[in-house]
């Protein structure tokens, strides 16, 4: 059984809370001290991702996140329930920093468009968590599943 | 800890100081403040990140969009920023190479271009 769920609609001012919520329950389950700034962005990162694929496909279902603290170490799912394939983190930090030329036009990332880039948000994660796994569910949309191990 | 807001003239730099988080809810209002400053003819502007919490890739999405339309006026955006938890997302993104970090608002200040 997971130690806390948290489920919250899908709307951007309550990303911070799930960011606290897991920032809280890392802490209590032992995670180093210098890893929780990680554990806080990871789960930032995957929960603004849930929360723009929900507001573009289904904005009243809502995002679920579980923490889990048990002997592997402390772990944390971020579902989405968006219809989509599978993500593709590889070439966007490239993108994103071509999109900082002006001559880059149209092409690149649509800055202007979205408060998010949900590419971009996995690129991070990728690139943060050691321990990262995306899942497509059977019933539409991706779990983001992170671990962090706790000191003996 | 919510967003903070504040410009200020330095020469022909203009210095943002921004503090708290930058997330997926506040970045909107920074990148609205990058708006207009460009739109008001401030082509030069220096973000000062010293007293920033926390910054996601929303955050980094609205920096780099500041600097690609100051560039568009053959302008500048400089950072200024010392702390290792907010360069280490620079790091991992490869924006290090894209943006100027200063390690105090003097010395991007007096940075020429």
């Amino acid at each position: 059984m997971a130690t806390v769920e948290l489920r919250f609609s899908a709307l951007p001012a309550h990303v911070r809370t799930a960011r606290l919520v897991a920032a809280a329950v890392a802490r209590r389950s032992g995670v180093d001290e210098a890893v929780l700034d990680e554990v806080r962005l990871a789960v930032g990162e995957a929960c603004s991702r849930a929360v723009h694929l929900h507001r573009r496909h289904c904005p009243t279902t809502p995002v679920m996140v579980t923490l889990i603290d048990d002997e592997k170490g402390f772990s944390v799912a971020v579902a989405d329930e968006a219809p989509q394939g599978p993500p593709e983190a590889d070439d966007t930090l490239a993108d994103l920093a071509a999109s900082a030329d002006p001559a880059s036009g149209d092409k690149g990332i649509d800055l202007d468009r979205d408060a998010f880039m949900p590419e971009v948000g996995l690129a991070v994660i990728s690139g943060l968590v050691e321990d990262v796994a995306i899942e497509p569910r059977d019933d539409g949309g991706v779990v983001v599943r992170m671990s962090w191990p706790i000191p003996a | 800890m919510d967003l903070s807001l504040s410009t200020r003239t330095e020469g022909d730099r203009t210095v943002v100081e921004v503090g708290g988080e930058i997330d997926v809810y506040t970045a909107p209002r920074l990148r609205e403040q990058l708006v207009d400053l460009v739109a008001d003819g401030k082509y030069h502007l220096i973000i000062d990140m010293e007293r920033v919490d926390f910054l996601d890739s929303t955050g980094l999405g609205v920096l780099v969009g500041g600097l690609k339309r100051v560039r568009a006026h053959d302008g500048s955006l400089r950072l200024v920023c010392t702390q290792e938890r907010i360069l280490k997302i620079f790091r991992i993104t490869g924006l290090t190479k894209v943006f100027p970090i200063h390690a105090s608002v003097d010395e991007a200040v007096n940075a020429s271009e």
